[in-house]
């Protein structure tokens, strides 16, 4: 009977730990063989110049109070059930009571305030929110599946700020910058 | 997550507003909707052009919102209503029902950024349930 050619004999293992091995030397960015190693697989974002501007741009004119306070209350009035991570916020009773909330107006501040951080570090989201995403993961205990709802809500609320201004390149890259974002908030989940 | 009368009448009122501005409201989601998830032209590769300005998206977005805008009446029932479309996008069509939520998405946007002053957070959640709606009874046939 003939052998599948999905088998792996003894050859066929020693081949694939040398390729994991090959694998990690190149991420390393090192070569034992001492010609130069011009191409470096790296596992960060690459943004281009039109997505790094985009951005800059976006935030600097961005008043962070006004942005988060509108982006937190339309997340806890179209996804009601995020207001599960803030029971000691008091009256979230109907749209005006959480717009007229000043727990939630504060807090918005802060989340604007935590994205801030990656808009400062755009090569480096991913270390930069290390911490964060421990405490989001460990101590609030959020579903990472409710950042995307926020984000959503977020690009909404730019978009009617910003209006013809928010073209569809800008959304990508608006889009794309969150999207980035929330991996690196959702790194420390186990 | 079903439609409420309050959702149904938040709905209408809000489509009355929009009005004539429908067409380019359908036509700005779908151009949207290229540029920022390409993977959702992948279903339109035998269209000549899918920029944002072209004829097919012009053409299209009009169907698309076209069909929306008369769902607005068939709110008591979306899964009657839609049936026909949701044989053509079951058996003819086959987009992954995922793209639904991806165009509704654009749609938000396209309302957020064209009615600004409108589109509250109230307004927001009704269109947004209603979309999803639509969405379910668009796939009701697939399987």
């Amino acid at each position: 009977m003939r052998r599948s050619s999905n088998q792996m004999g003894p050859g066929g293992v020693g081949l694939w730990v040398f390729k994991l091995q090959t694998g990690i030397l190149i991420l390393q960015g090192s070569s034992s063989s001492g010609h130069a190693e011009t191409s470096k697989v790296s596992n960060m974002v690459e943004w281009t110049e039109f997505e790094r501007a985009t951005i800059q741009d976006i935030f600097s004119k961005m008043d962070y109070e006004s942005v988060g306070h509108n982006a937190l209350t339309r997340c806890l009035v179209v996804y009601p059930w995020t207001q599960r991570y803030f029971g000691n916020f008091g009256n979230l009773y109907n749209a005006a009571a959480i717009m007229g909330n000043p727990l939630v107006a504060a807090h918005g501040t802060v989340v604007l305030h935590g994205l801030d951080k990656a808009v400062k570090n755009m090569d480096n989201i991913k270390a930069t929110y290390a911490e964060l995403s421990v405490l989001h993961s460990e101590k609030l205990h959020v579903d990472p599946d409710n950042f995307r709802l926020l984000a959503d809500c977020l690009t909404i609320v730019v978009a009617a700020r910003l209006g013809s201004g928010f073209t569809p390149d800008v959304q990508a890259a608006f889009q794309k910058f969150l999207a980035v974002v929330i991996s690196a908030l959702t790194k420390q989940y186990h | 997550m079903s439609l409420t009368a309050k959702d149904k009448a938040v709905v209408k009122a809000f489509w009355g507003k929009i009005g004539g501005k429908a067409d380019a409201i359908g036509q700005e989601a779908l151009a949207r909707m290229f540029i920022a998830y390409p993977q959702t032209k992948t279903y339109f590769a035998h269209w000549p052009d899918l920029s944002p300005g072209s004829e097919s998206v012009k053409k299209h977005g009009k169907t698309v919102i076209g069909a929306i805008t008369a769902a607005v009446e068939k709110m008591d029932d979306l899964i009657g209503g839609l049936s026909s479309l949701s044989d053509l996008h079951a058996f003819k069509l086959r987009v992954d029902p995922g793209n639904f939520k991806i165009l509704s998405h654009n749609i938000l946007v396209a309302l957020a950024v064209n009615f600004p002053g409108d589109f509250t957070p109230e307004v927001h959640v009704s269109v947004d349930k209603f979309l999803a709606a639509l969405s379910a009874a668009l796939a009701d046939k697939y399987r």
